[in-house]
């Protein structure tokens, strides 16, 4: 097997629930939690929870997103990983790569079976449900590789999740955008949209994540 | 480009220059301001409320020429490694940040008369307020990086990325705008006045000298400080190096 494949078996079981990096099921419940407390906060009148809920949900998507970040890359960094890998020869754009393709494995899968309690409580309907989870199929890449990015950024500084907070969110308004836009307009570009967002920042992810680990080596 | 990499020779031309463009610039946009306010004639629809109009258009180039400045420092420092090109970018961010903030504001105050709201979810403002969200995430990122002694290629890194993402996120938010309501305001005046005209550009020239020397002052502060910090570090070296030579002897 090569050695990108165990790179990626290893990150698997350090993000995966379960796996000792404290890869947990908590962004989920808390995705559960913000889509329960919304019909709290605007009354529980069916119409309105079916019109808007989609846009909670990817709200909620958001906000679960940005959870995981300060555990994504901080600590390999600190142990000095990405330094062995490179002596190895496993670049670290590769091993960004890898990481990205485990990072989502771990959060969408999840996050996609999350949306269906979630479109129940919120009262969504068959359809609305099917275009919120074509979306998030669309743009969780993108979200992934923004978090990965933004998570490599900030290994070496000792932020909170305020400030991982505040890089994410702008950048990740075009996703958003298309993503909860093609709700409203079903048969509109949104989804294509999302999706080559995503495939955009998929690729250059890598070498953004590469770079800002390398500048963290040197200093 | 290198020719100004010795921060000896960009000081001795920043000193001089940075209160020439700041006077230069004051009096310029001063005296556009005051001929908006005094002199201009009242527009015909929108009447004395267009004079904003010499304030909010130059700030609103300015709050996208800041993240372009920053993003050509990025560039220049991630590329080339220029020593003086993270302090050029760290300094573009809060003059950038404030105009985009002036901008948002007169915007707002202008919207109330014109359009009877404080705000609306019209694209250009929505793309600047989100503008405005990545200045404070470039700004909050590089003072994280100073406070740690981190690299400077991070924010740099930050900064390009934004760069990237700032075309498509003013093009999303148009899209979305369109989709969510009818644009109910164009700017329907493609022709402007030269009376109109003039003030503009002379406003846009001096307040674009004032976001030069108030880039170059904060550089001279930054460089300042890391010769501060030199000095320091410096002294207490060659106090313990005395102190050690004074027990020997």
């Amino acid at each position: 097997m090569s050695a990108l494949g165990k790179l990626l078996l290893r990150d698997l079981a350090l993000l995966l629930p379960g796996g000792k990096r404290g890869g947990s099921l908590l962004p989920f419940l808390f995705f559960l939690a913000v889509a329960m407390l919304f019909p709290f906060a605007v009354g529980p009148d069916a119409p309105l929870l079916a019109r808007t809920g989609g846009g909670v949900v990817w709200v909620a998507a958001l906000l679960a997103a940005i959870l995981p970040l300060d555990r994504l890359v901080a600590p390999d960094l600190e142990l000095g990983i990405f330094d062995q890998l490179h002596l190895r020869g496993v670049s670290e754009e590769a091993a960004m790569a890898v990481r990205l393709l485990a990072h989502w494995l771990s959060f969408a899968p999840l996050l996609l079976l999350a949306t269906l309690p979630a479109a129940a409580l919120l009262g969504l309907e068959g359809e609305t449900v099917r275009i919120l989870l074509l979306g998030l199929l669309a743009g969780t890449p993108g979200l992934a590789a923004l978090g990965l990015m933004i998570a490599a950024m900030t290994a070496g500084l000792r932020v909170g999740a305020a400030l991982t907070g505040l890089l994410l969110i702008p950048m990740a308004v075009p996703i958003l955008i298309f993503g909860a836009g093609a709700l409203a307009q079903p048969e509109g570009a949104g989804l294509g949209l999302a999706g080559a967002i995503s495939l955009l920042l998929v690729a250059a992810t890598p070498f953004a994540a590469g770079a800002a680990i390398r500048a963290a080596r040197e200093g | 480009m290198h020719a100004f990499a010795n921060p000896k020779r960009f000081l001795s031309l920043a000193r001089w220059l940075t209160p020439l463009l700041l006077v230069s610039g004051l009096l310029l946009a001063g005296a556009a301001l005051l001929y908006g306010l005094l002199w201009a004639p009242a527009e015909r629809l929108q009447g004395d409320s267009v004079r904003i109009l010499f304030l909010h258009v130059p700030t609103a180039w300015l709050a996208m020429g800041g993240w372009s400045a920053i993003a050509i420092s990025s560039l220049v420092e991630l590329v080339w490694r220029h020593p003086l090109a993270s302090l050029a970018a760290r300094a573009s961010a809060v003059p950038g940040a404030v105009f985009t903030a002036i901008c948002l504001a007169t915007g707002s105050l202008w919207g109330r008369p014109a359009w009877g709201t404080w705000w609306v979810w019209d694209g250009r403002l929505t793309s600047m307020l989100v503008l405005l969200f990545l200045y404070f995430g470039y700004i909050a990122l590089a003072q994280a990086v100073d406070r740690e002694g981190a690299s400077s290629r991070i924010p740099a890194i930050f900064g390009l990325v934004g760069a990237i993402n700032i075309p498509i996120i003013h093009y999303s938010v148009i899209w979305w705008n369109s989709l969510h309501q009818p644009p109910s305001i164009t700017a329907g005046k493609s022709a402007m006045s030269p009376e109109f005209l003039i003030p503009l550009l002379v406003a846009t020239f001096g307040f674009s000298l004032i976001f030069g020397g108030v880039v170059l002052a904060r550089m001279r502060a930054l460089l300042a400080e890391i010769q501060a910090e030199a000095r320091l570090r410096r002294k207490a070296l060659g106090d313990s190096a005395s102190r050690g030579r004074g027990v020997t002897a």
